[in-house]
């Protein structure tokens, strides 16, 4: 098996998930129906989606293992292959490569455990993954709380989904956006204040933190009063990468390649890191 | 125990002869690389004298014909009515099998450091099992060649399938490998090297052990940090020009970039040399670089070699061909930042 050669997939669906236009979310469905069947992924990992004539880009898998037939991508237009992304048409023919990565450890340090989801702007996309999975197993885990934040009503991600899950007794949803906005009801405030007023308790918790960097630092200290550690709390970092195997170099932080022995961390194995991510 | 043969400068050219038969040869090249189907530095042997193999490590490291620049991996249509468009397909592997001889140990023992992180490698695994290589060892470093003080040896036999040592005259060439065996069976003209000249080699080999040191355990020993955070690095990046220069001449640097290519409706997905010199190795596609000053890409490098990957794989990354110290155009030397490193408490 050669693991530079990309499974083909075709576009099964493409929605614009913000009001800025520069997310969309894609649903891909892979042409061979053996690799259909075999492509399983952890909550967590991701995928290069492979361009020909373009490139290729890591992008983290939205959806769950839960949810067959398809392989979820929401992608934020940046560079030139996300461009190219952007405008391709429902149908068209496109790679993928993975899963690749470590994703979170959702069937063994942290099961059974109350779950902590906290994510700003476009970062929920493996946490959706993993909420998805944690709901279809709601069993194996304990309380889940999820903290989600964005600068505006129309940059909230998944906005139908948020609904139906505000509706479950059986996960705590905040969601909150940066500054007041016409005909917006819900939380106004920062991810990380808001996470200080939730408080969760980090009693048998542990926390999944996926957005700018700013954002989890200034998360840490109100979690850290109430007595959070940094080995309860799992980071995904990001890098620039190429081959996704932990061979062509980029994505080096230090020693470690986020690509292969990543891209999820508990915060102590990132603090022993330099920061070159 | 190895097999020994003793040969005079004619048989070795008749195995060279022989080997063309059924495989490409490769030699060094000094010249201007634009020999008959040549790899930069490396020339297709021409069949006739053996050339000479000059001191020290050849200009260019095998590197550039084990990672060919550029090197294909898929292939692609992009013709609106090819059904098949934009479907990547393996690009063609070159079959041919190749001997390259000539090589020094230092270069040899770079492709089993590549071999490491490149395992599971496709393309790399490919060309390698179908590559025999046969290295010469060196009687006479240069004043650049620091092999002993990063684990090789003068007579390292690290992935190399025959090792030759010139001996007042005559070829002593040890078979290493069963690749190697393949090559010498049936190639003729060769007898056992002599119980005199088998006690030389030893002697020889003895004497270059003495110098060996432990660099490498040293650094693994040490905290990772500690190194990251030494104070001396902005000192050896400061004259640093990021030309990269280095990492091109590098024969364990392996770092690729892949881009694709289209030409008419034809496209491939090619692969080439990286540096980690250079900003944009490792900028993000929102602009932000998590090593943006060049004092982090200088310590990336050393650091690569010398901490991250013995940690990750044992050895240090690092041959001591001494072609970046060579080459550098202000002077960098590694082997003053391997002296810096160690001496980090």
């Amino acid at each position: 098996m050669n693991p530079y050669l990309p499974y083909s997939a075709r576009i099964n669906d493409a929605v614009v998930e913000t009001e800025d236009g520069n997310i969309k979310t894609f649903r891909l469905v892979l042409e061979n129906e053996e690799e259909r069947r075999k492509f399983r992924q952890t909550p967590g990992q991701f995928a290069m989606l492979s361009l020909a004539g373009k490139g290729e880009i890591p992008i983290g898998i939205a959806s769950s293992p839960t949810e067959e037939g398809y392989l979820m991508f929401t992608v934020n237009k940046a560079g030139l292959v996300t461009t190219a992304l952007h405008q391709m048409p429902v149908g068209a023919r496109i790679g993928v490569r993975g899963p690749l990565g470590n994703g979170f450890p959702i069937n063994t340090e942290i099961k059974g455990k109350n779950i902590v989801i906290i994510a700003g702007g476009f970062a929920f996309t493996t946490l959706r993954a993993t909420l998805i999975y944690i709901l279809a197993n709601r069993a194996d885990y304990g309380k889940v709380t999820v903290i989600y934040g964005a600068r505006t009503p129309g940059m909230l991600l998944y906005k139908d989904e948020f609904k139906e899950w505000e509706k479950r007794d059986d996960v705590d949803v905040h969601v909150t956006i940066d500054q007041e906005a016409p005909d917006w009801t819900g939380l106004v405030g920062f991810v990380p204040t808001v996470a200080g007023e939730v408080g969760p308790s980090p009693e048998n918790s542990v926390a999944l933190i996926c957005g700018p960097p700013i954002m989890i630092r200034f998360t840490m200290p109100p979690l850290e009063k109430i007595g959070w550690t940094d080995d309860q709390v799992y980071l995904s970092l990001e890098n620039r990468m190429k081959c996704g195997l932990g061979v062509c170099g980029h994505c080096n932080v230090g020693p470690i390649y986020p690509c292969k022995d990543g891209p999820v961390f508990t915060r102590t194995q990132v603090k022993s890191l330099p920061l070159e991510y | 125990m190895n097999k020994i043969y003793g040969l005079e400068r004619a048989d070795l050219e008749k195995w060279l002869s022989r080997w063309s038969e059924k495989s490409t040869v490769y030699c060094p090249d000094e010249g201007d690389g634009r020999g008959p189907a040549s790899f930069s530095g490396w020339k297709v042997w021409a069949g006739d004298v053996l050339p000479e193999i000059k001191p020290g490590p050849a200009k260019c490291s095998i590197k550039t014909f084990y990672f060919p620049q550029p090197e294909s991996l898929h292939t692609f249509s992009t013709a609106s009515d090819d059904p098949d468009a934009f479907l990547l397909m393996e690009a063609e592997r070159d079959r041919s099998a190749n001997v390259l001889v000539g090589l020094r140990p230092c270069d040899a023992r770079a492709v089993y450091l590549n071999g490491l992180p490149y395992s599971k490698d496709p393309y790399f695994q490919h060309r390698d099992s179908r590559t025999t290589l046969v290295g010469f060892s060196c009687l006479e470093q240069c004043s650049t060649c620091f092999c002993q003080e990063v684990g090789g040896s003068p007579f390292d036999t690290h992935r190399l399938d025959i090792a030759i040592t010139e001996i007042k005259g005559r070829f002593i060439a040890e078979v290493l490998s069963e690749r190697g065996e393949a090559l010498v069976d049936g190639a003729g003209g060769a007898g056992p090297a002599s119980d005199k000249e088998i006690a030389e080699l030893d002697r020889l080999k003895n004497e270059a052990k003495v110098l060996k040191s432990d660099s490498g355990e040293n650094l693994k020993a040490k905290e990772l940090m500690a190194l990251y955070n030494a104070g001396f690095w902005d000192s050896v990046a400061d004259s640093c020009l990021n030309c990269g220069a280095c990492t091109f001449l590098c024969p364990t640097c392996y770092c690729f970039d892949i881009q694709d290519e289209v030409v008419g409706n034809k496209g491939r997905r090619i692969r080439y040399w990286d540096s980690c010199m250079f900003p944009l190795y490792s900028q993000h596609a929102s602009g932000h670089n998590p090593r943006g000053m060049k004092m982090q890409r200088v310590r990336n490098r050393f650091m690569h070699k010398l901490k991250y990957f013995p940690d990750r794989f044992g050895p240090l990354s690092c041959v001591g061909c001494g072609r970046c110290i060579r080459e550098c155009p202000v002077n960098i030397d590694i082997r003053e930042v391997l002296k810096d490193l160690l001496g980090v408490e």
